[in-house]
C-alpha cells in the first residue's frame, strides 16, 4: 500500500473538517471503550494476565528462530508448506504462484492486516486473479476502493447511508425498492451475496492471530465466521502471517486469548477461534486440499534487539487506537498507511522508514492511555519518543524541535495541533472522570498521574455530550 | 542465500547469537514437550460438575446461545423437533455422521434427516462437540470424517449436543482432554505425542458482526442461532 504518512498534518486537518467522518467516529467512543471496561472489570486476574502475556511474547522473541523452525517442522509433518518471505514482493509473488498453479480465477479472503501491508489485492487483480473480501467491513471498503481505517473494524469510518449508496451501485441485481436502512438489511444482503463466492473460490486466503510452534497450527479469531468459510471452502488455504505471531503452545495461545477479545471488542471470547493444521485428511469430507503458510519478515527481524523490539509483542487488538484521543479525532486514514493509531505510529516508521512516516510519532498527546490499555504492556509513548529522537538526530524535524524544545512545546507552537491536543485531553479526562468517578484511580501510566494533580474537569462529560447529540439526532438509532 | 536462511540469520544477528544448541535448545524442547499452564483465572476453581454446568449454561446464554436440558440421549430427537417448531424453522436437518448411531429419529417422523456434511443448502445442522468450556460458555469442536467442519458454519441454525461430562472449567482443561484423547502410543516430543485434526473450532455464541456502525447483528456469515442441547449423563 502506498503511504501518505508524510502528509499526516494535512490528512488530520481534512479529517477534522469532514462532518460525515466525525459522525462515524463517534462509534469508536461509544462502543469499544465501554465494552472493554466492562469485560476487563469482570476478570479480576486481568492485570496479572497482562504480565503473563507479555512474558510469553518476550520469551518467544528471545527464541524466535527456534520457535519458527519448530513451527515449520510441524506444519510440514501435517502435510502443509511454509514459505519464508523477506519482503512484501516475495510474499505477493509466492501467493500469486500458488493461485496460478491452482488456475485460480477468484480467491476469497478473510481479514488480514498483513495482506494489506503487502498490497495483496491490487497485485492479484493486476495479475488476473479476483480477490473477494468476505469480512463485512472489508467487503464494504473493497466496494469503496478504500484501505481499512481500523485494524479490527476496517469500515468504522463509513456511515450506513454511505454503505447504502455503495451497495446500490455495486449490486446491480438489487431491487431498487429493497430497504437498506437498518444494519440488519446490510448484513443480510452481504451474507446472500457472498455465499456463492465461498463455494466458487479456488483459493481461500486468511491471516493469523497466532501460529503455534508445538502443533504447526495457524489460528484465526473472528466473530462473523467468514474466515472459517474462507479456509474451509477454498480448494487451497493460504495463510499470510508475520513472524512474530508465533507462540510456543496451545496453552500459551489460551492465555493470550483471554486478553485479546476483552481488549479488542470487549468480549470474553470472540465467537470463532479456529485452529487450522494442514490440509484435509484423506478421509475428511470437507476442507482444503492444500495448506500454505506465507511467513513475512518485512523488517521485523531487524527490530529485534532494538528499542522497538517490544512492538513485536503486539497482538493487533486495537485497544490503543480505541482509547487514543488523536485517533478518535482524525480516524485511521489520516495516518496514511495500513496501521493507524498509537501502534501504527510506532510500527509504520519501523516498517517503512522514518523518512516516510516520521510525523506519526508526533500524532500523540502523550496522555499515556494507549499504554495503560495495551494488553501486552507495550510502552507505546516511550517508543514514540525514541522515534522523535531519531528524527531529531537525522535532522528531519523542524528547527524548533531540534533547538531542544520538548515534544509538548513542539505541539504548542502549532496552534491547530495545540488546539486539537488540548481539546482532546480535556475531553479525555472528562470521560475518565465519568467512568471511574474520581481521577486518582485512573488506569493511566504512572508518568501522567505522578506529575499531575488534577481536579475532575467541570462541565459536561463526553458521555453527556454524546447522549445530548444522540437525542438531538431525533431517535435515529 | 535462501529467504529462510536470510530471515533466520537476521533474527540471530539481531539477537546477537548463533542458532541455539545444547542445553538452551533442550530446555525449549522440553517447554514444548510438556506444555505448562500459565495463570488460570479463579472463575472455575473448586466447582463440581453441577457448578461447572451452571456456569457453562449462564455463560452460553450470556453470549446469545439458547440451552435446553434433557435427561438422556434418547430425548434429543424430540428436543430438536420441539426447538425447530418453537423457532418456526423448517423440519429438516443434517446431522453429523458421528451422531447417526447414537440418535434414534424414529419417534420424530415429521423431521427430514440427512447425514453427512453441509453443502450450504440445509437450514439446520446437529453436531456433537468434543468438550465445552464453562469459563466462557465455549464449545470445542474437532474435525473428523464423522464430524465435518461445514456443519459448524454453513447452516443458519446450529444445534450442538453436549453431554454434561464434557463440560470442563478453563480452556486448559479442554486441551488436556484433547491431548489425552488424541495421544499417539509410544511417542514423545513436540507435535509428535498427539495428532491434530485439520480443524479445532472454539465457538462462543452465534455468528455476529459489528461492522455497520458498531451495531451488533447476529448471523453475519455463520449460524444465526446456536442452540445447545445439554444431556445429563
Ligand atoms: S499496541 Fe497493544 S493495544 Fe495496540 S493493538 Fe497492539 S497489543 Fe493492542
Amino acid at each position: 500500500m502506498q503511504s501518505t504518512s508524510r502528509n499526516f498534518k494535512d490528512n488530520a486537518h481534512k479529517a477534522l473538517n469532514d462532518a460525515t467522518l466525525q459522525r462515524a467516529l463517534l462509534n469508536v467512543k461509544s462502543g469499544f471503550q465501554e465494552n472493554r471496561a466492562r469485560t476487563v472489570a469482570g476478570l479480576p486476574e486481568f492485570e496479572r494476565l497482562r504480565d503473563a502475556g507479555r512474558d510469553i511474547k518476550n520469551h518467544v522473541l528471545a527464541n524466535l528462530d527456534f520457535y519458527l523452525e519448530r513451527f515449520e517442522e510441524n506444519v510440514t509433518a501435517n502435510g502443509g508448506h511454509v514459505h519464508w518471505c523477506r519482503t512484501p514482493a516475495e510474499a505477493r509473488e509466492k501467493i500469486l504462484e500458488i493461485c496460478k498453479r491452482r488456475e485460480a480465477k477468484t480467491v476469497t479472503k478473510g481479514k488480514s492486516m498483513v495482506a494489506e501491508e503487502i498490497g495483496l489485492n491490487d497485485y492479484l487483480e493486476e495479475n488476473g486473479v479476483e480477490p473477494i473480501e468476505t469480512d463485512l467491513g472489508e467487503y464494504i471498503i473493497q466496494l469503496r476502493h478504500e484501505p481499512p481505517s481500523h485494524i479490527i473494524a476496517p469500515a468504522i469510518h463509513v456511515t450506513r447511508e454511505q454503505i447504502a449508496v455503495d451497495f446500490r451501485r455495486e449490486h446491480s441485481d438489487l431491487d431498487p425498492n429493497r430497504r437498506l436502512e437498518e444494519p440488519r438489511d446490510f448484513t443480510d444482503e452481504a451474507r446472500a451475496k457472498l455465499r456463492d463466492k465461498y463455494f466458487a473460490a479456488d483459493v481461500g486466503i486468511t491471516g493469523a492471530n497466532f501460529l503455534i510452534a508445538e502443533t504447526g497450527s495457524t489460528v484465526i479469531v473472528t466473530n462473523e465466521g467468514n474466515g472459517d468459510m474462507t479456509q474451509l471452502l477454498g480448494k487451497a488455504h493460504v495463510v499470510i502471517a508475520s513472524l512474530e505471531k508465533i507462540v510456543p503452545t496451545l496453552e500459551d495461545a489460551s492465555t493470550i486469548l483471554r486478553l485479546l477479545a476483552r481488549s479488542a471488542t470487549g468480549q470474553e471470547m470472540s465467537v470463532y477461534t479456529s485452529f487450522s493444521t494442514g490440509p484435509r485428511r484423506s478421509e475428511d469430507r470437507d476442507g482444503p486440499e492444500e495448506f500454505h503458510v506465507v511467513l513475512l519478515d518485512n523488517g521485523r527481524s531487524a527490530m529485534l534487539g532494538t528499542e522497538f523490539q517490544d512492538m513485536l509483542r503486539c497482538i493487533r487488538c486495537a485497544a490503543c487506537m480505541n482509547h487514543c484521543p488523536v485517533y478518535e479525532a482524525v480516524g485511521g486514514h489520516a495516518y496514511g498507511w495500513v496501521y493507524p493509531g498509537p501502534m501504527g505510529s510506532v510500527l509504520t516508521p519501523s516498517l517503512i522508514g522514518v523518512e516516510e512516516a516520521g510525523h506519526l510519532p508526533n500524532a500523540s498527546t502523550f496522555c499515556g492511555r494507549c499504554e495503560s490499555v495495551c494488553p501486552m504492556r507495550i510502552p507505546l509513548p516511550k517508543m514514540m519518543r525514541h522515534y522523535r529522537q531519531r528524527e531529531f538526530e537525522k535532522g528531519l524535524s523542524p528547527q524548533k524541535a531540534r533547538a531542544g524544545l520538548s515534544v509538548w512545546s513542539y505541539v504548542a507552537t502549532r496552534p491547530k495541533l495545540y488546539r486539537l491536543a488540548t481539546r482532546l485531553a480535556s475531553g479525555l479526562l472528562g470521560r475518565l472522570g465519568k467512568v471511574k468517578g474520581r481521577l486518582t484511580t485512573l488506569p493511566l501510566a504512572g508518568g501522567w498521574t505522578s506529575v499531575r494533580d488534577m481536579p475532575a474537569p467541570e462541565g459536561k462529560t463526553f458521555h453527556d455530550l454524546y447522549r445530548d447529540r444522540q437525542a438531538a439526532k431525533g431517535g435515529r438509532e | 542465500m535462501s529467504a529462510r536462511d536470510d530471515i533466520l540469520g537476521s533474527i540471530r544477528k539481531s539477537l546477537g547469537r548463533e542458532a541455539l544448541t545444547g542445553d538452551a535448545a533442550a530446555q525449549l524442547r522440553q517447554r514444548l514437550a510438556q506444555p505448562a499452564r500459565n495463570l488460570i483465572p479463579d472463575r472455575t476453581a473448586g466447582r463440581d460438575t453441577a457448578g461447572l454446568t451452571t456456569l457453562f449454561v449462564d455463560k452460553a446464554r450470556e453470549f446469545a446461545c439458547t440451552v435446553d436440558e434433557v435427561d438422556s440421549l434418547d430425548a434429543v430427537p424430540e428436543a430438536v423437533r420441539a426447538y425447530l417448531s418453537r423457532e418456526n424453522l423448517p423440519a429438516r436437518l443434517v446431522q453429523a455422521p458421528a451422531l447417526a448411531d447414537g440418535l434414534d429419529w424414529s419417534q420424530t417422523p415429521t423431521l427430514e434427516i440427512k447425514t453427512g456434511t453441509s453443502d450450504g443448502s440445509e437450514d439446520t445442522s446437529v453436531t456433537p462437540v468434543f468438550a465445552a468450556v464453562a469459563e466462557t460458555g465455549t464449545l470445542m469442536l474437532t474435525s473428523d470424517v464423522t464430524t465435518p467442519t461445514g456443519l459448524n458454519f454453513l447452516p443458519e441454525n446450529h444445534i450442538a449436543v453436549l453431554r454434561r461430562s464434557q463440560i470442563v472449567g478453563p480452556l486448559e482443561d479442554a486441551w488436556a482432554r484433547f491431548r489425552a484423547a488424541r495421544a499417539k502410543a509410544g511417542t514423545a516430543g513436540p507435535g509428535d505425542s498427539f495428532t491434530m485434526p485439520r480443524t479445532v473450532n472454539l465457538i462462543t455464541g452465534p455468528s455476529r458482526t459489528g461492522d455497520i456502525e458498531q451495531k451488533i447483528q447476529m448471523g453475519a456469515h455463520g449460524p444465526r442461532r446456536l442452540h445447545v442441547i445439554l444431556v445429563a449423563d
